[in-house]
């Protein structure tokens, strides 16, 4: 647990420092872990594990501003993914009671592979308007920089931005519906 | 969408980013509700005479009663808007400001005949103070919810009624500066009920404002 929290945190730094990178290194190192996490806690419910790790790293994401620097990295990525799973769990209308402070549970397995999703995040972006669409679509599947997709879709870099993290802005109340 | 494709988007979206500290923007909150407070007070009810009030113990008695609790509100608050928070030792504060005003009314009690305690206890004011204490913090109430929905609190319905505390007591110090009750046992539980009341109010909101 120790050596994983001090790589945690360490990318966490990283990423709050600007280093994208390091932030797509943690967000997939997270990911593995959320999913052993969501696959154990939902039993038979396997279908819903994959669109849970999707809203909860967009959760993670948008709201890596609320995370304390000064406190372990863990305990803070465990209580969203106990928040995200609690709170499936209430629309669901099931209760179900998931243990407060348990994060060496997150991080105590991983599983890579990823399972399908039941709701599918392009279709919650179809309503947007088509450049941004294209934007996203083109940073999805490419990898390139804001930068360069912003200059494919004749965006100034700083338009392209703000219509990135509004997307994903939306995407996360989407989701929640 | 597959995961490892959202994970490449997200990571694209990763300008430098200092960490939020919230305490301030929730004190600024604070700040700007009880302004609005105060406005509404001054045109509703009026400001009772500020030189009579500072040479009256009993003004300051609810002002420390009231400023302990929103300080109490606003530390737990800080504490619950991030993942993971817990209430932790702030909420203290508030208990031992209760303890302390409830063993004032305690001590009035004894001194005070029996046909004097219903006077003591109820005021003249108490049918309308809860409601009044409620009534101005609504402001309040709402800065600090607002506030809060840019964290992220794992516990919204706690997170709610903490906030609302905090509304709560602040309303209950601008209310102060109009209401002439003076007496220990009003104040321990008319004002506590209005702040009780904005408390419940906030947990209720809470519940379903504050999900992310």
């Amino acid at each position: 647990m120790t050596d994983t929290e001090t790589v945690l945190k360490a990318l966490m730094l990283r990423g709050l420092a600007g280093d994208a990178k390091a932030h797509g290194e943690l967000l997939a190192t997270l990911a593995r872990h959320l999913r052993a996490f969501f696959a154990r806690r939902l039993g038979g419910a396997q279908v819903d594990v994959e669109d849970l790790v999707q809203e909860t790293l967009l959760a993670i994401h948008l709201k890596r501003d609320t995370y304390d620097t000064a406190q372990p990295f863990t305990p803070w990525a465990y209580a969203i993914g106990r928040y995200k799973l609690l709170d499936h769990f209430r629309r669901q209308g099931v209760r179900r009671a998931v243990p407060l402070e348990d994060a060496g549970e997150l991080i105590a397995a991983e599983t890579t592979e990823e399972g399908a999703v039941r709701r599918d995040l392009d279709r919650l972006l179809s309503d947007l308007p088509e450049r941004q669409r294209a934007l996203v679509q083109d940073v999805k599947l490419t990898g390139h920089s804001i930068e360069e997709a912003a200059g494919r879709q004749g965006m100034t870099p700083g338009a392209a931005k703000v219509a990135i993290h509004r997307s994903l802005q939306r995407l996360a109340r989407k989701v929640r519906q | 969408m597959r995961t490892d494709e959202l994970i490449t988007l997200l990571s694209r979206d990763a300008p430098s980013q200092a960490g939020r500290r919230f305490a301030p923007l929730l004190l600024g909150a604070g700040v700007v509700g009880a302004a609005v407070s105060l406005a509404v007070l001054i045109a509703w009810l009026g400001m009772r005479p500020m030189h009579e009030a500072m040479r009256s113990g009993s003004f300051w008695m609810k002002a420390a009663y009231t400023t302990l609790l929103a300080a109490s509100g606003l530390f737990v608050t800080t504490r619950l808007a991030r993942p993971g928070g817990r209430a932790g030792a702030a909420l203290w504060i508030a208990a031992l400001a209760i303890a302390w005003l409830a063993t004032m009314a305690g001590m009035e009690t004894m001194h005070t005949p029996a046909a004097g305690l219903p006077r003591l206890w109820l005021g003249q004011t108490w049918r309308v103070c809860p409601l009044r204490i409620v009534a101005l913090s609504l402001p309040v109430l709402a800065a600090a919810l607002i506030a809060l929905r840019r964290m992220a609190p794992t516990q919204p319905a706690l997170a709610g009624a903490m906030a609302g505390l905090f509304a709560g007591a602040v309303g209950a110090t601008v209310y102060g500066l109009y209401c002439r009750e003076t007496a220990a046992a009003f104040v321990v539980v008319w004002y506590s009920l209005g702040i009780a009341a904005c408390a419940a109010l906030g947990a209720a909101i809470g519940a379903r404002a504050l999900r992310w």
